[in-house]
């Protein structure tokens, strides 16, 4: 009997270390990119996501749509008003019924109080306006909180990212929880703690957002990869800034 | 007028070795890829750096098709005396943008 219970403790410990990863082990991408990448981030004058946020900043005081109206019209000084904005999200909106990121409520802020179009996926303005809002976070740590409201969408988050896909039939966590800082050809396997969207990806040679990494990593393992603003998509991205509460906002950030 | 980041400090000593960074937003686009349709995309790339101090040249470079997007270029001078460095990126397209910045020697 006692060698059943140690047994079942035992299976259950390993269950619990190859399932979540636990606070205190928590790292972000930044310590498994090399040390080039990470001067590279450190270092604002060498920082090429910094373009970004340069341009953002031009954006934000550009009055745009039919409404003639700029983003510092309403939201004023970025500096305060854009402050601790970006640990926020995703939230959940009422009007529509479902979260939206940081990148979803640029184009609703557009759409409703700019009278203008959206902004593509991935433009460089997009991305630019992003980095510069995640930007005024930086050093914040993220506040995402699951509700009553959000449930549904975390719990669906969740189950994407322990679900098997794609022709290798892999899911997220079974690189991203049971074997980060292990290597997948070249590459070290992080953790997958979304801290410095957009990020300044080398590979890219641009400004990239969340959900085009995990498009990437979709590809990777033979996936249809999600729609750029796709339900399944904001789902991973709450669940993944859920899964990285307390971590530091680093935006813009650099990796390979 | 395509974005830039420069980094030199603002005063330096006399004779003093210092350090200037300089970062510019371009595609660096190499002229072997191509587009959605099959078309190569033309190359576009800053084929040419060149830095004055108080209209002396201090440092200039040549950049191919292998240099990726948004070149950075870091180098050294020496810190003669106070005045104008001036940094200019031309492209394939003959425009040159030019940025200046002062500096203090002690």
């Amino acid at each position: 009997m006692r060698v059943l219970v140690v047994a079942v403790i035992a299976a259950a410990t390993a269950a619990a270390a190859a399932g979540e990863i636990a606070p205190a082990d928590r790292r972000s991408g930044y310590d498994f990119a090399g040390p080039e990448t990470r001067a590279m981030q450190d270092d604002d004058t060498a920082n090429p996501g910094m373009l970004g946020v340069l341009q953002g900043e031009t954006l934000w005081t550009a009055k745009t749509g039919a409404a003639e109206r700029s983003c510092a019209d309403c939201h004023g000084d970025p500096r305060t008003s854009m402050t601790g904005v970006a640990v926020r999200y995703p939230v959940f909106e009422p009007r529509l019924a479902r979260p939206l990121d940081l990148e979803g409520r640029i184009n609703r802020c557009r759409t409703e109080h700019q009278d203008a179009e959206p902004l593509a996926a991935e433009s460089e303005d997009l991305l630019a306006l992003t980095a510069f809002v995640a930007y005024q976070s930086r050093g914040l740590p993220i506040v995402v909180q699951g509700n009553a409201e959000l449930q549904p969408f975390l719990d669906l988050g969740n189950e994407l990212f322990h679900r098997r896909q794609g022709q290798l039939n892999l899911s997220c966590s079974q690189c991203h929880d049971d074997n980060w800082g292990k290597r997948l050809a070249g590459a070290v396997i992080p953790q997958a703690h979304p801290t410095a969207y957009p990020v300044y990806r080398l590979e890219w040679q641009s400004l990239g957002s969340l959900q085009r990494r995990l498009r990437n990593c979709m590809i990777g393992v033979r996936a249809e990869p999600y729609e750029y603003g796709a339900p399944e998509a904001i789902a991973l991205e709450l669940y993944l800034m859920v899964r990285a509460r307390g971590m530091l906002i680093e935006t813009p950030g650099v990796r390979p | 007028m395509a974005r830039v980041l420069i980094n030199l400090p603002a005063e330096a000593k006399r004779g003093e070795i210092i350090e200037i960074k300089t970062l510019i937003a371009h595609p660096m686009e190499t002229g072997y890829r191509l587009g959605p349709t099959g078309v190569t995309i033309p190359r576009d790339i800053i084929n040419r750096f060149v830095c004055t101090y108080n209209g002396e040249e201090v440092f200039r470079a040549e950049l191919f098709p292998a240099i990726a997007a948004n070149p950075f270029i870091a180098f050294f001078t020496v810190a003669t005396e106070s005045g104008e460095i001036a940094f200019s990126w031309t492209d394939d397209h003959g425009e040159t943008q030019t940025e200046v910045r002062q500096i203090t020697v002690e």
